[in-house]
């Protein structure tokens, strides 16, 4: 009997006076949608980024040359030609704790593939490459060792550089390429890593770093040792090992004037969420600002509501109701319009992520956390100021609260 | 029915005390129309508030229906209003946006009976305050003054109360309807009901039986009217 009547005196008061709860779940909506928006943009971003640099390989350890200086004039980091096949072939065989190497010469060239061509980065490599890089094969084979030391002119796509050639999803397998006016047969494709845009690792052909170097760049140098250490808790010393290797080999005694630069897979998430947590705070900060602004708003919705109910409140006293069901009324209302708009403003939330993630290609992850830190807000406010009040009025004798103005 | 003695209310508003009502004492039997007449400050109002148990006196005491109000709680005196007076306002106090029947059925919320029997009761109501039919499901902001005051009427009729207490009821009415609103309480008197009828008006005091005068919060004149 209690419990319906409050709830029809809920429902009638909330419809009676549609423009007033409209506004008030409007602004419980913004705030919370807002709110789900930006933090799923935000971390949306950061688990990317740092999923992409995962896939580039586990435990990884990059070697490239330094810089070639003519004079004092740099030419840029990698641009001299310091590493050679045979520093892979030593640091594999001397460093410890090392589960694999693999040099690469890259070079960009132009390819063709009967009508089509297109110009895209040339890896020559070794079949250790994909434990290494974590590359996986698609359809067909990797590059063998018989194939790396006989410098066999045979090519293997990446799922990119297959679909320009030979159109998406097509079978390469058996088909010819020209590189450089020379004739590579595809013997495989790699599975999509899934990157997109400029630096995209599906847009790469890899030929055996032999064949590379003997039709293609006609020298005996690489542009790239990668190393893959056994554990991420021994990257640092692992390094440490190659760092000194390589100095010894290239004769160099002090370290500060090394002929090749060394980095580290930790060293780029850390970068890398240095700048996401940047973001992250950034989003997040707007998006605090809106719960504050929301919350404001529903606060003096509720303010404004209560005053002018005042007197309501009054004559609900006046003909013997009782405090206790004044309170619960004003109580259920306050969470039947925060709990409208919060269900609203997390699904308003949901949609509008999914929206920026379809239309403007960004990733987007909603957290469970950014829904309870929203809605929690929004309905403490909500209630604490829809409540409150009210009950301040239901405290006031029925004469005082009736002549309220 | 209605027992004051000695009645005695103060306001405290820092360090000035008013005393708004001071000693009164008098009795109302069943079946009377009184009217509490005075100048505005004369602790009519404040009086009013103790009749109607909205406010308990300072000192005295306050028997309605045989029950000491004086010494109540707040929700005892909720309930008290809900169960023994009706009320009906010189500003008529409608929920604003809400149907007629709804507004009579009001007292009744949060009580045991059912939908339907509140429905029925309110429609008892509407009819003995002479409300027309048609008017039951029109919301409150669409009638005029003096069907407002008739709703208000029915509204403080059905828990059929005790006494009716109606306080300045004619306030905001022209003449004609508030002779016709006069006229109404009058009928209920005639059907046994006890009204107490506050008012600054002398015109309107002159509906009742007896007539009693406050001024600077003590009792002047106690007489009957002879209709």
């Amino acid at each position: 009997m209690i419990i319906t009547d409050v709830l029809k005196e809920t429902s009638a008061s909330l419809s009676g006076n549609k423009v007033r709860s409209g506004l008030t779940i409007l602004g419980i909506v913004i705030g919370i949608a807002s709110v789900i928006t930006m933090v799923s943009i935000g971390q949306g971003a950061q688990s990317s980024i740092s999923s992409r640099i995962q896939s580039i390989g586990s435990n990884l350890i990059i070697v490239t040359p330094g810089a070639q200086r003519t004079g004092g004039v740099s030419a840029g980091q990698g641009s001299s030609q310091s590493l050679t096949a045979e520093d892979a072939d030593a640091l594999g065989a001397e460093v410890q704790s090392i589960s694999g190497v693999a040099p690469e010469d890259t070079h960009r060239y132009q390819v063709t593939a009967k009508a089509n061509n297109t110009n895209t980065q040339i890896i020559g490599t070794v079949p250790s490459y994909t434990d290494v890089r974590n590359v996986s094969i698609d359809t067909g084979t990797f590059i063998t060792e018989y194939q790396q030391q006989t410098s066999a002119k045979v090519a293997v796509l990446g799922s990119a550089a297959r679909d320009d050639l030979f159109g998406a999803g097509a079978d390469a397998v058996g088909q010819m390429i020209r590189i450089k006016n020379i004739d590579f047969q595809v013997i495989g494709v790699t599975l999509s890593k899934g990157g997109s845009g400029f630096n995209n690792a599906d847009d790469a052909i890899y030929v055996p770093i032999t064949t590379a170097q003997h039709y293609l760049s006609g020298n005996a140098f690489v542009t790239t040792i990668s190393i893959s250490a056994q554990g991420s808790d021994i990257i640092p010393m692992v390094q440490q090992d190659v760092t000194t290797l390589l100095l010894q080999r290239h004769g160099i005694s002090d370290a500060t004037e090394a002929d090749f630069s060394i980095m580290n897979q930790a060293d780029i998430i850390a970068t890398a969420s240095s700048v996401t947590g940047t973001f992250t705070i950034l989003l997040a900060s707007i998006a605090g600002i809106s719960l504050l602004v929301g919350g404001i708003g529903i606060m003096n919705m509720m303010l404004t509501t209560v005053t002018e109910r005042t007197r309501e409140i009054g004559l609900r006293k006046a003909v013997g109701i009782r405090k206790l069901y004044i309170n619960l009324q004003f109580l259920t209302e306050a969470v039947a319009l925060t709990f409208i708009g919060g269900t609203l403003g997390i699904v308003l939330g949901f949609v509008a992520s999914l929206l920026v993630s379809k239309f403007a290609g960004l990733t987007t992850q909603v957290s469970t956390s950014s829904i309870l830190l929203a809605v929690g807000v929004s309905a403490g406010v909500g209630i604490l100021f829809g409540f409150y009040p009210a009950r301040r009025a239901a405290n006031l004798s029925p004469m005082e609260a009736l002549r309220y103005e | 029915m209605i027992e004051c003695k000695n009645i005695r209310k103060t306001y405290v508003n820092g360090d000035v005390e008013t005393q708004a009502v001071s000693d009164v004492s008098f009795h109302i039997d069943k079946g009377e129309f009184v009217a509490i007449i005075g100048p505005s400050g004369s602790g009519k109002s404040t009086l009013m508030h103790i009749l109607g148990a909205l406010d308990t006196p300072t000192s005295g005491t306050y028997f309605l229906d045989g029950q000491e109000v004086s010494t109540l709680d707040d929700d005892e005196l909720s309930d008290l209003r809900r169960n023994k007076i009706g009320f009906v306002f010189q500003s008529f106090n409608l929920l604003p946006r809400t149907t007629v029947l709804r507004n009579v059925m009001l007292p009744l919320l949060y009580s045991d009976t059912t939908e339907k029997e509140r429905e029925e009761k309110a429609r008892k109501s509407l009819e003995y305050a002479g409300m027309e039919e048609g008017k039951f499901l029109n919301l409150s902001n669409q009638l005029s003054g003096g069907q407002m005051q008739r709703v208000a009427i029915a509204r403080s009729l059905i828990n059929d109360p005790a006494i009716i207490l109606a306080d300045e009821p004619t306030g905001n009415l022209d003449t004609k309807t508030s002779a016709v609103v006069m006229e109404t309480f009058r009928e209920l008197n005639r059907k046994g009901h006890t009204i107490i009828l506050i008012t600054h008006e002398m015109e309107v005091a002159q509906f009742a039986d007896r007539v009693i005068t406050i001024r600077d919060g003590v009792i002047e004149k106690d007489v009957k009217n002879t209709h």
